[in-house]
């Protein structure tokens, strides 16, 4: 199985300022076959690909293409010597069709202007090499997902590429969407195509993948080929050998039901008719912790968004000490003690234009406001007490810009902001994401620490391994209902098959 | 991973950033020696009362115009209703007849006054809830403001312009004069009400609970919300606000003038605007001050009168104008210029 590599990385290093995202890459991608990136959220895969791919230069190390160094100036350099990269976020004009999109940027041009016949019948041609019925005078908005990714593997082809990078591609797209997606790999690998694959969904890469590369706090850890590794390799090699988020807190006695959700639907945002979220119960106890499990578009996030909320619901109701919270406002139900911290940090946990300070007193302006005016005295202790509390590293004064921090001080800045409303019940969404597993641990002990002293926890995740951490009952969701509970003792495999993970072979 | 040092340059001495943060403050400086060495009538106490009486319309209406683009909005319809408070204030001054009692009835100045202040807070409202409740594009809803309030103040007065706002003694309502025409202590009240006004925002905006709203819902919406932020009424209040700053630009006005006419105010929307870049505020929300806007409006005032003074024809202002407004924009670009992200 071993040829020469198409293309290697030597040495790779990549530095801003004085972090380093990359520390010494070295991996090689062999022609026709698929590389997997396995690696947590900061652990440089993005970095790594951007430099691949001629985004962004590395710091030192080179890039040797058919056994000759090279210097990308930028991606369209990278594309002209057969490197494309399709991104999670698919770039895609929405409002024009299948071909403009292919050829956007690069039209085929005659004397009397774009050659549209030409550039349809290259179209067609691509699909049918990809065997994907899509007309290419589709509008791209009128594509689901799934095709609109095989409309940017197209575009990708279109310009001979050799070597195709793909970052999460299968992250939005359905079971049966995937299939499609890993039959048009390997018939792209079967054709010479090599392919660079980052995926969340360690299983699903695992069907796919020849060689898998694991990188850790941007170092590679481990090297191997498909036949010599499993889950469980890519796992240890992932998160360390010695990692521990923590276990579910006890010695104390749990309090009366805080958090008590009926009955509760969420209609679809775009409207078509099903619910996101269907006629969910759960109930949560003070002092407790429950963590759902959830594959993306399982209804998580609709789910802990209807209950601090931000959506109405259609059905049901959400009951706060046993008191109907459901026709309250966000503000109204974070003065009873009920609060989220969102999913996406960035657009909707902070203010970038605000210092840390500020975005740590937000939600609790009230506290320190007497009569008409604030008192800058009582905020500067909201502030101190926020940030020794979160443990954010910065200053106590809070004075730094929000943007000066590390995503997980970030994020123990969103949490320090809720917790400082002295709330009952605190729901997260994905509090894990995006941040280094040190952060991950404090974050996690953070909340062990307020459920002991009565606060009720529900936080969501989609990596197993969060599961099986401080939360004392496990709920899978799939589909917008509860499609299994554990306690803290329940086997992984156990929680992944219930989510509707577990991908028959 | 820890906290990037990024911050420890600000607090060294850096001259740079210094002359960056400061701009507004030096451009106003360097003006002010410019013009005194090239007219010898420049500097004097009479000229700067005179420049910042005129100034202070401006400035009313863009400490108005800041609120409104520190929430990531724009009004348009600042000059339009500053014509149409004129034309009300006009209007009320003349007397209304009310024709089923047979009477003429002469409100007192204060009740003019209050009354074209909930006038503009209506059109502000307008503004606003177009915003905030019907998701109107900012810019669109005020442009339609701002022709309506426009043809409104036309059909009010037919074209024509009140004069003689005077009032009279034995009507009981004398004293219009008194809010832009007159001086308390040597200062223009135009002058004091924009002191008065920039002073109670200030303090608004650095001090109270609705600020700092204000600085949230501009600088992120929806974490601004999600942390409790009645976001929509923060956004319907800036508009409110802006179009009771027009109401009174358009009393000290027309106070000045003594009279009133429907086209007052064109184009004032965005010598506003003007003057809230110049201070430094993002036009993406979030970011800007009142002493920054009041040192724009002062720029804007002192420079155009100083070219007048100097005897430079009026096209060339527009063009001194024009230029240090981009000068402007392209120094914000610079301080404001993202961040190079942390990794997470």
């Amino acid at each position: 199985m071993t040829a020469a590599p198409v293309l290697s990385a030597r040495n790779i290093a990549k530095s801003y300022g004085n972090i380093h995202a990359l520390k010494g890459v070295n991996f090689d991608i062999h022609q026709g076959q698929v590389t997997t990136l396995f690696g947590e959220n900061g652990a440089g895969k993005s970095t790594l690909m951007k430099i691949l791919s001629g985004v962004v230069q590395p710091t030192s190390g080179e890039i040797v293409l058919d056994g000759a160094p090279v210097t990308f100036a930028n991606s369209t350099d990278a594309r002209n010597r057969g490197i494309s990269i399709i991104h999670q976020e698919l770039s895609l004009a929405l409002n024009m069709n299948v071909r403009d999109n292919i050829f956007m940027g690069r039209e085929i041009m005659t004397r009397s202007g774009v050659d549209f016949a030409e550039e349809e019948r290259q179209t067609r041609a691509l699909m049918a090499e990809l065997e994907e019925d899509i007309d290419p005078l589709t509008p791209v908005e009128e594509l689901r997902l799934g095709q609109q990714q095989i409309v940017e593997i197209a575009r990708a082809l279109s310009v001979n590429s050799r070597i195709l990078i793909m970052d999460e591609p299968t992250s939005a797209l359905s079971a049966t969407e995937v299939e499609v997606l890993f039959k048009v790999i390997r018939d792209l690998t079967a054709r010479g195509v090599s392919i660079v694959y980052i995926s969340h969904h360690l299983e699903e890469a695992l069907q796919i993948t020849n060689h898998a590369v694991v990188l850790r706090d941007g170092a590679m850890t481990a090297y191997a080929e498909r036949g010599a590794i499993d889950l469980e390799w890519i796992v240890r090699n992932m998160v360390g050998e010695n990692f521990d988020l923590g276990s579910p807190p006890g010695g104390y006695t749990m309090g009366p039901t805080a958090l008590s959700i009926e009955n509760l639907s969420v209609p679809d945002a775009a409207g078509v008719g099903f619910s996101v979220v269907d006629r969910l119960s759960l109930s949560v106890r003070a002092g407790e912790i429950v963590c759902i499990y959830g594959l993306m578009g399982a209804g998580r996030t609709e789910l802990l968004e209807c209950v601090a909320g931000r959506l109405a619901p259609s059905g049901g109701r959400v009951l706060l000490q046993g008191q109907d919270v459901s026709g309250l406002t966000i503000a109204q139900r974070i003065a009873k003690g009920l609060v989220l911290v969102p999913e996406d940090r960035q657009r909707d946990g902070l203010v970038q234009t605000m210092t840390v300070g500020q975005n740590l007193s937000l939600a609790s302006i009230g506290a320190f406001t007497k009569g008409l005016f604030t008192s800058r005295r009582a905020e500067a202790a909201v502030v101190a007490d926020a940030i020794r509390t979160v443990t954010v590293k910065t200053d106590a004064s809070g004075a730094a810009p929000i943007g000066s921090l590390s995503g997980g001080n970030q994020q123990k800045v969103v949490i320090g902001k809720m917790l400082a409303t002295k709330p009952s019940v605190i729901v997260l969404d994905e509090p894990s994401r995006g941040i280094d597993i040190g952060a991950k641990a404090e974050v996690f002990r953070l909340l062990a620490e307020g459920a002991k002293q009565g606060l009720a926890v529900v936080y969501s995740t989609s990596e197993v391994g969060e599961c099986l951490s401080i939360a004392h009952r496990i709920i899978v969701m799939h589909r917008g209902r509860i499609s299994a509970e554990f306690d803290h003792t329940v086997a992984k495999e156990k929680i992944m098959a219930a989510s509707g993970e577990a991908v028959s072979h | 991973m820890s906290t990037t040092p990024k911050t420890a340059a600000k607090q060294g001495f850096d001259p740079i950033a210094l002359l960056l943060e400061g701009r507004a403050f030096f451009a106003l400086i360097a003006i002010i020696v410019v013009f005194s060495l090239l007219s010898p009538h420049y500097f004097s106490l009479a000229n700067f009362l005179v420049m910042a009486s005129h100034v202070a319309i401006y400035g009313i209406l863009a400490i108005g115009m800041l609120l409104v683009i520190l929430n990531g909005g724009i009004d348009l319809s600042v000059g339009s209703t500053l014509g149409l408070a004129g034309c009300i204030a006009g209007f009320l001054m003349q007397g209304v007849q009310i024709e089923a009692a047979g009477v003429i009835l002469y409100p007192p100045v204060w009740a003019v006054v209050v009354l074209t202040c909930v006038a503009g807070a209506l059109v502000g409202f307008v503004n606003g809830a177009l915003v905030a409740w019907f998701k109107v594009p900012a810019f669109v809803a005020s442009l339609g403001v701002m022709y309506v309030a426009r043809g409104v103040a036309l059909l009010m007065t037919n074209g024509l312009t009140f004069n003689n706002l005077g009032g009279k003694a034995e009507l009981g309502n004398l004293g219009f004069n008194w809010l832009g025409f007159n001086r308390l202590g040597g200062v223009p009240i135009g002058v004091l009400v924009l002191a008065t006004l920039a002073i109670l925002a200030g303090l608004m905006l650095s001090r109270t609970a609705f600020g700092r709203w204000l600085y949230a819902s501009g600088g992120n919406a929806r974490a601004a919300e999600l942390s409790g932020v009645p976001v929509k009424r923060v956004q319907i209040t800036v508009y409110v606000l802006s179009g009771i700053c027009a109401a009174i630009a358009g009393l000290v006005l027309s106070s000045q003038l003594t009279s009133a006419g429907p086209t007052a105010g064109t184009t004032y929307e965005l010598t506003a605007i003007a003057a809230v870049v110049i201070g430094g505020a993002a036009l993406t929300g979030g970011r800007g001050t009142i002493r920054g806007t009041m040192l724009g409006a002062f720029v804007i005032g002192f420079l155009s009168d100083g070219l007048v003074i100097i005897g430079v024809s009026s096209y060339w202002q527009t063009v001194f104008t024009g230029a240090v407004i981009v000068l402007a924009v392209l120094l914000n670009s610079i301080q404001y210029k993202p961040r190079a992200k942390a990794t997470a």
